[in-house]
């Protein structure tokens, strides 16, 4: 069942890349036709999903041999977390791919390009075998590097390269990582996942653990991407086409954080616990240069992309509160890691909108600077809801998506380092400024005289970001069908290797 | 009674090569492409002669001067499948030369030569088989006689080469001198009981060990490979960036195994070795603007991280398959970008690729999977072989040379991808012209294989994890 959801996509990207050519409008309906399956899949799979305490760890597990000499299978599965980041990432990749975009020619290769992203990046939170996340992983980094360079704009070239080396040096870094995790425990060579986080290599741990684990924080601030590692990330979302930018933050982003939860913290927690508090520091620094530096961008998309590695910020703080064995109550670190999963999905709803809403600025005034615009609320009325309604669920504003995650991530956090907690609400301080000097300069005061004939959102472009927005309010009003499968994972998680 | 089937790949490869030098003696210059069908004929007899020892109980034959070992059959199949590729790169290319017929000869006498160094037991018989491919290999890379940068590839690899060999011959005789003996089974043997050495032997362990270096192309005898890649003939190009440096990687294996750590300890001066191929290999490569001599720079590294697996042969079980994976891996990578390269009319210059992928989308298609194959970018061969060579290197207690090599991958991204980005993204400068389809058979053949042994490894992993060597007899 799951290895649809990785293959439908997959198998469009490579029918639409030889495929003759078709008119745009077409090949984009039928791009959007072959994402939403994956979605309705991974629905189906979250309607069968137990949540019950003792229902197994991970369900609509498949498992073939693929090289067993080396212990490697096609193995597929989820949890309660990798359900809901799936599934939100099904949504972003539906949306973005249904995005009206201005191409030249190539539309076929830009949605195969796309399709091929979206399988990979399902694979990376949907298998359960360690090679085959690395592989997903890298290849994750391949589809974003061509969707960037070839349809981005501005110093896209650079830009992308820069994505790819940065983000490939940490998952080379991933990979030692992952092969010193293997080797190091006893019996039998498995790059299984359920076996490793069971077996606990590394048991109580050692300097060879320390620096596996260092290997996994270093591959994964970077995806994250965590200060003092975020530079890769504002030039690759300027210069990024809005859908992309959209994946980019939405979907990519959180490979970080879930490689953090699903790895290091899973399978050698003694070591991950030793080396929290580090993490918890290195967090609170992102929450605050995120949200310092986004508030002196003149730029809307560089202020924006600032923000997500301030909300990135959260959920690593969640990560690290939640993984320290040693602070905290189990309660205290449960409610941390499940805001942490609540914030990744949250992030992926809010800011991929946000992103989605910038796409309009560029195609119609092909800039994203703050001054170029104001009293956008005159002439686009709609744009200007739905982009206020995003920016106050990014600000977490109480009643939408990212005041429960925020509010669970800190409540966590209070009872296990507290002092974190405590600077990391000055981060929520600032993007509250930074969101409304945004709104406040773009939508009201004088309308410049050549933003006249700025047109609001057209139907298709109303839908889609009305949609994500809506689940936005869903989650913030009535959070529990989301709760429950998170809450399920995370109890097992932060159970801890006594449990 | 000699045991002349366990040389019939060689034998058949010899007789072949004869076959169509008789052959191309006799007729006209438009018919010479005919000595293909000799050569083919020996490479399909070869292999199957191959395929039938496998599984054979790994012993010394010839009076201990040849090893039939799983490592043996299994590098000798790998030469062969890399010549099988490199064949159909050769009729139109050297069309035009009168000479045309002989170089499927010399192909073969080069391959054959590889062959028995893989299977060597004994250091006269890794002499020989240094000599018989190497000299072949003069030949076949100054092919084209009056093209000054042919000639002064085949003059380099000629001049290095003959150090080398010298050097080699040095070695033997030293330890010769020293031991009384060349054989493996012997000088095992003689150095069991341990104790320290004397200079002398330590001096001609080292001689050895470079004499048989210079194949594989590591340093410091790897400055031949860049200037081959450019200037030799392409098809050859191919042939002399893959199948000696297999030969080499397996006798140099043996020869690590065949000292014990309490005599002489090879294994740090190797990894040493490793480290400055690959970082040398990468800087060369970092800002070439030719895409052969690219390559060939890109041929030196992985000569590096093929060295990797020597290190740790013999600490670790699993070294051996790594090895094999890692030049299965490499094999099909460099053929298929030399493949697309020929297919190219040898095109070199990396502006030249501008635009490719619009002009020629299945060999740019090719081009760029071959080369993140060599990146190690899954699921491509390479990306198998890379892992199960980090993998033994971690296993053998090596981690930092594996760090090392991480790094100097990512290095080695930036170059690959800028050809990637030059076929990609540049805009085209028209009409490109390519050699035959004969040709693009190969290419698309090689393409195919760096995909399928990446998705089907288990195919040759399950086989290399059963391998033993029987270098000490």
């Amino acid at each position: 069942m799951l290895t649809l959801a990785i293959l439908i996509p997959l198998i469009g990207a490579v029918i639409l890349a030889f495929a003759p050519p078709a008119n745009r409008q077409a090949t984009r309906l039928a791009a959007l036709a072959t994402a939403l399956l994956p979605l309705i899949v991974l629905i189906v799979v979250w309607m069968g999903f137990d949540t019950s305490p003792d229902a197994p760890a991970f369900q609509a597990v498949e498992d073939f041999a693929w090289i067993p000499t080396l212990g490697v299978g096609w193995r597929v599965g989820v949890d309660g977390i990798s359900l809901v980041i799936a599934t939100m990432s099904a949504l972003v990749f539906a949306a973005s791919i249904a995005w009206p975009i201005e191409l030249d020619d190539r539309s076929r290769q830009y949605y195969a390009w796309l399709l091929f992203l979206e399988s990979v990046s399902l694979a990376v939170f949907l298998v359960l075998d360690l090679l085959l996340f690395y592989v997903f992983f890298d290849l994750s980094l391949v589809g974003m590097f061509f969707l960037i360079s070839r349809w981005g704009h501005g110093e896209a070239q650079s830009a992308a390269l820069k994505f790819f080396l940065y983000t490939f040096v940490g998952s080379l870094a991933i990979l030692l990582a992952i092969i010193a995790l293997v080797l190091a425990g006893d019996g039998p060579l498995t790059f299984d996942m359920r076996v490793l986080i069971t077996r606990h290599p590394y048991g109580a741990g050692g300097w060879a653990a320390g620096l596996t684990l260092f290997g996994f924080l270093f591959g994964f601030a970077i995806k994250t991407p965590l200060f003092p590692l975020h530079t890769w990330l504002p030039p690759a979302h300027v210069n990024a086409p809005a859908p992309a930018s959209a994946i980019l933050a939405g979907v990519l982003l959180k490979m970080g954080t879930y490689g953090l939860i699903r790895i290091p913290m899973s399978m050698m927690p003694e070591t991950f616990a030793r080396y929290a508090p580090i993490l918890g520091a290195f967090a609170v620094a992102s929450i605050l240069w995120g949200a310092f530096v986004a508030l002196g961008q003149a730029d809307m998309k560089r202020r924006i992309a600032y923000t997500s590695i301030n909300h990135m910020g959260y959920a690593v703080l969640g990560i690290a509160a939640a993984g320290s064995l040693f602070f905290g109550s189990e309660g205290a670190r449960q409610l941390a890691l499940t805001g942490a999963v609540v914030e990744m999905v949250a992030h992926g709803l809010i800011t991929g909108s946000l992103f989605l809403m910038t796409g309009i600025f560029w195609r119609r005034a092909k800039t994203y600077q703050l001054d170029a615009y104001g009293g956008i609320a005159g002439v686009a009325p709609k744009l200007t809801a739905l982009f206020i309604l995003a920016a106050f669920a990014s600000l977490g504003l109480p009643g939408l998506a990212g005041f429960v995650a925020e509010f669970q991530v800190f409540a966590g956090t209070f009872a296990v380092y507290p002092w974190f907690a405590g600077l990391g609400l000055i981060g929520i301080l600032i993007t509250a400024a930074l969101f409304l000097t945004m709104v406040q300069r773009v939508f009201f005061g004088e309308l410049p005289a050549d933003r006249r004939l700025f047109s609001d959102l057209t139907p298709s472009e109303y839908a889609i970001v009305g949609v994500l927005l809506t689940l936005v309010v869903v989650v913030g009003v009535y959070p529990r069908w989301l709760l429950a499968p998170i809450h399920a994972a995370a109890a097992a998680i932060t159970a801890g290797p006594l449990g | 009674m000699m045991p002349i089937g366990d040389v019939g790949p060689e034998i058949a490869l010899i007789l072949a090569s004869v076959a169509g030098l008789m052959l191309s003696a006799f007729v006209r210059h438009q018919r010479q492409w005919m000595a293909i069908l000799p050569a083919a004929t020996g490479i399909t007899i070869a292999t199957i002669l191959c395929v039938r020892q496998l599984g054979a109980t790994p012993t010394l034959s010839f009076s201990g001067t040849w090893a039939l070992d799983g490592l043996t059959i299994w590098g000798r199949l790998l030469i062969l499948g890399s010549t099988a590729l490199v064949l159909p790169l050769i009729p139109r290319w050297l069309s035009s030369d009168r000479r045309h017929g002989e170089f499927y000869s010399l192909l073969l006498l080069s391959a054959a030569g590889t062959m028995l160094l893989a299977g060597a037991a004994d250091l006269l018989e890794v002499a020989i088989a240094i000599l018989l491919s190497s000299i072949t290999g003069y030949c076949i890379a100054a092919y084209h006689r009056d093209w000054s940068i042919s000639v002064e590839a085949g003059m380099k690899y000629f001049l290095i080469g003959g150090f080398a060999n010298t050097l080699l011959m040095i070695g033997i005789t030293l330890l010769y001198g020293m031991l009384g003996t060349t054989s493996y089974a012997s000088i095992a043997r003689m150095l069991a009981g341990g104790g320290a050495p004397s200079p002398l032997l330590i001096l001609g362990i080292g001689l050895t060990i470079v004499g048989v270096i210079f194949k594989m192309g590591a340093a410091p005898m790897h400055m031949w490979m860049p200037d081959v890649a450019e200037g030799a003939p392409a098809p050859a190009a191919a042939f002399l960036m893959v199948v000696p440096k297999i030969g080499g990687a397996i006798a140099l294996a043996r020869l690590v195994v065949l000292f014990p750590v309490d005599v002489v300890d090879l294994r740090p001066s190797i990894a040493g070795l490793a480290v400055v191929t690959m970082t040398l290999g990468n800087l060369g490569a970092l800002w070439q603007g030719d895409v052969r001599r690219l390559l060939g720079w890109s041929s030196v590294s992985q000569s590096g991280y093929a060295m990797m697996a020597i290190v740790v042969i013999g600490i670790t079980p699993k070294a051996l398959p790594a090895l094999l994976m890692f030049l299965t891996g490499y094999a099909v990578g460099t053929l298929a970008a030399f493949a697309v390269v020929t297919y190219l009319r040898g095109r070199t210059n990396i502006e030249d690729y501008a635009g490719l992928a619009k002009t020629k989308p299945w060999a740019s298609l090719v081009l760029i999977i071959a080369l993140l194959s060599l990146v190690g970018i899954p699921p491509f061969a390479g990306f198998v072989g890379k892992l199960t060579l980090f993998i033994a290197v971690v296993d053998g207690g090596y981690g930092w040379l594996a760090v090392i090599a991480i790094v100097n991958t990512v290095a080695s991204l930036f170059y690959y991808l800028r050809i990637v980005r030059t076929v990609c993204f540049e805009p085209s400068k028209g009409h490109v012209d390519v050699l035959d389809s004969v040709s693009g058979v190969s290419t698309a053949l090689a393409g195919l294989a760096v995909l399928a042994l990446g998705l089907l490894a288990q195919l040759l992993l399950g086989p290399f994890s059963h391998i033993t060597m029987v270098a000490r007899g």
